[in-house]
């Protein structure tokens, strides 16, 4: 061949992937940032539960339960009851509400509970041991959180019980038919077992002998005694407390009601009193109130389960007179201000036995001659970030102390007591509750979430249910409850659906493998937003860029 | 073997017999025949191992063989007139590209008028092209040109076209002796291409070159392209050496008196006339010029082989000392004249030579031996202008018939 | 549409992968190690559909090759943005030669590659609207009518893009391009006219045409893996909103897709040897405004006189939605 001094220029090819040299990330006048933002279901959660998470690993089937069942105790040792008897506030701010209906969070919980129990698993091992020594008073849910929490801590934990059995209102008010009580009881257990003392007929007198015992004193008495109201009564009138009624049931010491009984109130306590009267062979049972359906503060589905076993409401009703057998009943109606007032116009009932139900207050003898804890609106009055009363080592939660009256809200403020006593022992300051970015629904690009309604528990046919303290409620099976917990859309967390990996037109994403997430490579994104907008759970803001 | 064939068909078969991997065209006279005896050696069998493709246009043939040719295959095409312009922009790609693909070029005039006969414009539309443009002055060397041209092209990396007169070769027949299957395999290297789309050795191939790097690119092309000139001068010699018949090279020199070709004449001097031509005209000269030799006028010819690159020094080098030059042009640059002659006058610029651009042969008017001769006797008398139209008819074009206007209205 | 039936897992296969999915129902473009075959430090505009549906393509082509996959591209912004000399974004071995004749080098790799016994090495051309629909038709119609063992993929911007947004065959009547102004009487692209790709190669009664977008990566990964499985000629359209001459923001470039989708303007379907063999159904309904109203080469339709435009536009979805039966009987 010949010489030849010119190379050939060969369509000037080049190497691949020879723009690598190229980046592209100064284009960029935004950037996208990977957060984890708070979903909606846990801020509305009392109890503080990181529900995305463990549904999240529930997600998994078989290999996640356990993990997920220990993502709840984190913050609530009762799974299995609040998986029963929550009012879930979580599921009312699902923002899979809005796509077609909220998580079933709820029955996953109790999926979980009843998983967690028949395979005995147990509460985490308490830390070492602090040398300090804790009372509670009173076992309900927010005694219990309270007592869990502090003995996690490595705290000597004592709970004084007036009562025969543990459990607070879970154990004397709540129906079984709601909340067997055997699973009360494993849950109850399965606190005693990490070091937790019960000490039940144990009430508690004085709050001075208390401290002078403990290093510190949590008061979640509870408010187990009812509130009265004055209704004219004939010497026949049979009129009885519906929380008395409740408690003694949960005694073994069911009452003679009668064929026809009219319970008094609109709260959840008012529709477990006329369900149980039905249970006691109550032909009959009205629940008689104020105000409207819209109004009534008992929690939806109470109300529609009582009026699928047949209990009847009288709307904007007030009982005015019982005189026997015969109750009167003035009609209401509502004013500019939605506030009931009475028209004039009345009407009879026949009712056996008169049930009221229009309220609890807290029994707080044991503070009788104590100045220093003030009372407030019948309530112990406390520091809101601390829970701490006006005396120095003595905090107060639950039902007895300000805020909303549920088991769940009890076992969020116990959990928070023990925080806060844990740091008054150790003189450290409790660092407030951080303030977090919701995941609101906006952020969601719900396209991507599989269309999937909510698996409904199955419910105790009605005929069954009004005969017996049967639970009308059955769990979800694993199936069932994974495939709930799958339709969780992992508001404000990634969880690794892989969009903006699979979606940058850039290629400038890496996914750093199974749990591990992803990584924005800066010198290649162009910032043009595809990976936020099509994240699916809003994982990814975008943010200026500053140079 | 000695047999007597059309040209066509000695370029078919000593096409196939260069074992080509691709080949793929669209009809256009005068180059048909070519094609067609390639698709019925592809059907039989003759032609193994390769693709004959049938595409629907000249631009997807050319189009087509960058594609085989970048893949790896040695890819042929043919085409003529405006079949070659219908591709110029593919034409144009697979040279800068650098992929050696060997194309005949039936050379038939570009329209309109739409005419099917032989000139030369086609070729020399695309004379920037960037392709070697080798020109046959005979049916044998347009087969034997092809051989040549595969061994340039492809040790360059340049395409090639092969450049023989429509009709006047294309269709004629001669007694040829073709390069043999045996032959031909042990002459020309198997393809191996700088670059193909590999997938053990992935490249890009055909990027977009910014003004930072478009003039180094040319630049280099250009390099490239004079360097072409050496290798089809190596691979002729070669040629003539294995086969033992001149065909190729530069440029052809003929014998003074037998107007023969001889690689070995000499110079033209400084008394000669010499007459500059390419393609099959330059038969019709050696026909022309031999007696009028014998009368003792003092002419001789020289023969264009290679047009593309242009054979400067070979030019000058067979010119010797004569500075008085007829160039017989078959394609006419318009307000100019003959376009080869443009080349011969860049190549002889500075030599003070005195150069007659004589147009002949547009559209398939034939080339008289006599007119010819009347013009380089016309030269030699210094009476033939510096721009001629061969057997121009005075007159112009016939008017058309009348009849059809009347019908029209 | 999408082959791999899932069960219920969050996402699906709606998102691009999902950690709850076995690796294999994975999408190519969920594993890290795809081969990203147009790879990072290209210089496609932010949010470019094109540069992604061609790595979609691409990745899943090269799979299901098992990496002997060549490619030809036509001239255009998918070629100018990924190799600028001496750069090159491309993975696979590449070639750009023209705008017009992707097809046409296409098939003579696939000839050459079938003269060496190659038959192994898949060839994928590829090209834009105008390189397709207008200018490379012939190439194309010829490659699609020998049957050359060839994937060509049009990735339809709608527009030519690369020379600054001028109208092709393939805008869509109303559209503002540069050569169609949203001025006078008629602002935009002229209605009544263009041309339906799918249909014409559909005509051509090749084994596989289909029609994808960058809304659903799974089908259209499946469609590349089931025309890789076919020999002869096949076809893929793509929809690929291109921010800068539809006038969309660049974070829109898929839920612009999903909205064409959605709202029956774009019918997703697939068709063997001439025959329609699937259609996508639309999952939510969508009002063709969604997916007009973010681009502002529809404007003028929203102005005073637009009316009449979005009315046709309206047309144009109930039609497709008939004709398709895009929603699979439903209200
Ligand atoms: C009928 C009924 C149904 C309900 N249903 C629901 C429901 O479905 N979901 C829900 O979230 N909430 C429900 N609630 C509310 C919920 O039960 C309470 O909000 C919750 O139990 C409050 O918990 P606690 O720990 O503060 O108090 P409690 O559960 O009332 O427990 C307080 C305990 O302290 C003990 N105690 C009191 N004084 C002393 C003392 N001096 N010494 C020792 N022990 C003492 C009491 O015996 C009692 O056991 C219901 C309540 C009622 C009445
Ligand atoms: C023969 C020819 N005519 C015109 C052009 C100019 N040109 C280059 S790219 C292009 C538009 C490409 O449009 P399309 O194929 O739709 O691809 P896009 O850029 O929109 O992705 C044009 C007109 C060219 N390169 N070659
Ligand atoms: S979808 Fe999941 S994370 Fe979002 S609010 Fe509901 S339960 Fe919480
Ligand atoms: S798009 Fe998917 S993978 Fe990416 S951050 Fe969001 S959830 Fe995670
Ligand atoms: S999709 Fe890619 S280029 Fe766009 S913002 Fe996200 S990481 Fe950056
Ligand atoms: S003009 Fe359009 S198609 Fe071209 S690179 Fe930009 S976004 Fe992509
Ligand atoms: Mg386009």
């Amino acid at each position: 061949m010949s010489d030849h001094d010119a190379p050939p220029t060969l369509g000037l090819s080049t190497g691949p992937a020879t723009s690598l040299a190229y980046h592209t990330g100064a284009w960029r006048t935004e950037r996208p940032v990977y957060v984890d933002l708070a979903p909606p279901c846990s801020l509305a959660c009392p109890s503080g539960e990181d529900i995305r998470a463990w549904l999240g690993s529930t997600q998994e089937g078989e290999a996640g339960f356990e993990a997920a069942w220990r993502q709840i105790v984190a913050a609530n040792p009762l799974p299995a009851v609040m998986g029963r008897i929550c009012y879930h506030p979580c599921q009312a701010a699902c923002n899979r509400g809005e796509v077609d209906e909220e998580v079933g969070i709820n029955a996953v919980e109790r999926f979980l509970g009843d998983t967690a129990i028949a395979r005995g698993w147990a509460l985490p091992e308490p830390g070492a041991s602090s040398g300090r020594r804790v009372l509670v008073v009173g076992s309900g849910p927010a005694g219990l959180s309270a007592a869990y929490h502090l003995r996690r801590r490595g705290h000597e934990v004592v709970v004084r019980e007036a009562a025969a059995q543990p459990g607070g209102m879970m154990r004397y008010g709540i129906p079984a038919y709601r909340l067997p009580r055997d699973v009360l009881a494993a849950e109850i257990r399965r606190i005693e077992a990490t070091g937790v003392r019960i000490e039940c007929g144990a009430r508690v007198e004085s709050l001075d002998e208390a401290q002078a015992e403990f290093d510190a004193v949590v008061l979640t008495v509870g408010a187990g005694v009812a509130h009265h109201v004055d209704i004219p009564a004939g010497a026949a009138a049979k009129i009885v407390d519906a929380i008395d009624v409740l408690r003694d049931v949960a005694s073994g010491h069911a009452p003679l009601l009668g064929r026809r009984v009219a319970v008094y109130g609109g709260g959840n306590t008012a529709m477990d009193a006329a369900r149980t009267a039905r249970r006691l062979g109550a032909q009959d049972a009205v629940v008689v109130y104020r105000r409207t359906r819209e109004q009534m503060p008992a929690h939806p589905t109470e109300l529609e389960d009582a009026v699928g076993e047949g209990v009847r409401v009288q709307w904007l009703s007030t009982i005015s007179e019982v005189s026997g057998p015969t109750v009167t009943i003035e009609r209401m109606e509502l004013d500019e201000d939605g506030r009931p007032r009475g028209t004039g116009e009345f009407e009879e009932l026949d009712a056996d036995t008169v049930m009221l139900a229009v309220g609890q207050e807290a029994d707080l003898s044991l503070l009788a001659g104590v100045t220093d804890v003030e009372v407030r609106d019948g309530v112990i009055a406390v520091d809101p970030g601390t829970l701490m009363t006006g005396r120095d080592g003595v905090f107060a939660a639950g039902d007895a102390s300000p805020g909303s009256r549920t088991a769940t809200f009890a076992i969020g403020r116990g959990a928070r007591a023990a925080a806060a006593v844990d740091a008054w022992l150790a003189s450290r300051v409790l660092p407030a509750e951080p303030v977090l970015r919701e995941a609101t629904a906006d952020r969601l690009t719900p396209w991507y979430y599989s269309d999937a309604p909510q698996q409904h528990r199955a419910e105790l046919e009605a005929a069954r249910r009004v005969t017996g303290f049967e639970e009308v409620l059955t769990g979800l099976d694993a199936e069932h409850a994974v495939f709930e917990a799958r339709r969780c859309m992992s508001c404000g967390s990634c969880f690794e659906c892989d969009n903006c990996f699979g979606m940058c037109p850039d290629d400038a994403i890496r996914k750093l493998g199974p749990g591990m997430r992803y990584e924005i490579d800066y010198d290649y994104c162009k910032g043009c937003g595809i990976c936020a907008a099509e994240c699916p759970c809003g994982a990814i803001d975008m943010i200026p860029e500053v140079r | 073997m000695r047999e007597v064939l059309e040209g066509s068909q000695a370029v078919a078969r000593t096409v196939a017999r260069c074992r080509p991997g691709v080949v793929c065209a669209y009809p256009i006279s005068p180059q048909t025949h070519i094609v067609e005896a390639l698709s019925v050696m592809a059907r039989t069998g003759e032609l193994s191992a390769c693709e004959y493709v049938n595409v629907e246009s000249e631009f997807s043939a050319m189009s087509v063989s960058i594609g085989a040719s970048a893949a790896g295959s040695r890819a042929y095409t043919a085409t003529a007139s405006q079949g070659l312009l219908y591709m110029a922009e593919a034409v144009y790609n697979a040279a800068g590209m650098g992929l050696p693909i060997v194309m005949t070029v039936a050379n038939r005039a570009v329209g309109a008028p739409i005419n099917i006969w032989n000139d030369h414009s086609d070729a020399m539309a695309m004379r920037d092209a960037g392709w070697l443009q080798l020109y046959a002055a005979d049916n044998q060397e347009a087969a034997d040109l092809h051989v040549i041209a595969f061994a340039a092209a492809e040790e360059l990396g340049i395409p090639a076209m092969v450049c023989m007169d429509g009709f006047v070769l294309t269709h004629a027949t001669d007694v040829l002796e073709l390069a043999t299957q045996e032959q031909i395999d042990a002459f020309l290297p198997p393809y191996s291409p700088a670059q193909a789309l590999d997938i053990e050795n992935p490249s890009t191939i055909g990027t977009m070159a910014g003004p930072e790097s478009f003039t180094e690119t040319k630049y280099l092309q250009h390099l490239r392209f004079l360097d072409a000139a050496g290798v089809i001068e190596a691979w002729s010699e070669r040629f003539r050496k294995a086969f033992g018949r001149e065909a190729g090279g530069l440029v052809a020199r003929y014998d003074p008196d037998t107007l023969d070709r001889d690689g070995d004449a000499p110079p033209a001097s400084a008394e000669d006339l010499a007459v500059v031509a390419m393609g099959s005209v330059v038969g019709t000269l050696q026909a022309t010029l031999a007696p009028m030799r014998a009368e003792g006028l003092p002419v001789r010819l020289v023969g264009i082989g290679a047009y593309r690159p242009f054979p400067r020094e070979a030019l000058k080098a067979a010119l010797g000392d004569s500075r008085h030059i007829v160039v017989v042009d078959r394609a006419l640059e318009l307000g100019a004249g003959g376009v080869l002659t443009g080349d011969v006058g860049r190549a002889l610029a500075h030599t003070g030579s005195r150069i007659h651009s004589v147009v002949a042969g547009l559209g398939g008017r034939p080339i008289l031996e006599a007119s010819l001769r009347d013009a380089v006797r016309r030269a030699l008398a210094d009476e033939l202008p510096a721009l001629d139209f061969l057997d121009l008819k005075a007159g112009g074009v016939p008017e058309p018939p009348v009849g059809a206007t009347e019908v029209a209205r | 549409m999408s082959t791999v039936h899932i069960p219920f897992l969050q996402t699906g296969t709606l998102a691009v992968g999902g950690r709850l999915l076995d690796d294999a129902e994975r999408s190519v473009q969920s594993h890290a190690d795809r081969p990203s075959s147009l790879t990072k430090g290209h210089r496609a505009c932010q949010g470019c559909a094109e540069a992604l549906a061609a790595r979609w393509v691409m990745d899943t082509a090269v799979e299901a090759t098992d990496g002997r996959l060549v490619v030809a591209n036509a001239t255009g912004c998918l070629e100018v943005f990924s190799t600028l000399y001496p750069e090159s974004a491309w993975k696979p071995p590449w070639i750009h030669s023209l705008f017009a004749n992707a097809a046409a080098v296409a098939t003579g790799i696939a000839s050459s590659l079938h003269a060496q016994g190659r038959d192994d090495v898949r060839v994928l051309a590829q090209g834009g609207d105008g390189g397709t629909v207008d200018i490379g038709l012939a190439a194309v119609s010829g490659m699609f009518e020998r049957n050359d063992d060839v994937l060509y993929v049009c990735y339809d911007n709608q527009g030519y893009m690369n020379t600054g947004v001028q109208r092709s065959s393939a805008t869509p009547a109303s559209a503002r391009t540069a050569t169609t102004p949203a001025v006078g009487r008629h602002p935009g692209a002229p209605q009544g006219t263009g041309k339906s790709m799918v249909k014409i190669a559909m005509a051509h009664e090749i084994p596989y045409v289909a029609s994808a977008t960058v809304a659903d990566l799974r089908d259209l990964e499946h469609k590349v893996r089931t025309a890789m499985a076919i020999r002869g000629a096949r076809y893929l359209h793509v929809l690929v909103p291109c921010p800068l001459g539809w006038g969309s923001q660049s974070s829109e470039s898929i839920s612009l897709s999903r909205a064409a989708v959605q709202s029956g303007i774009f019918p997703v379907v697939e068709a063997r040897a001439g025959e329609l063999t699937d259609v996508q159904r639309i999952r939510e309904r969508a009002d063709v405004e969604e997916y007009l109203r973010p681009q502002a080469r529809f404007a003028h339709l929203f102005k005073p006189g637009g009316e009449d435009g979005l009315q046709r536009w309206r047309a144009l979805a109930e039609a497709n939605i008939r004709h398709y039966d895009l929603l699979g009987g439903r209200p």
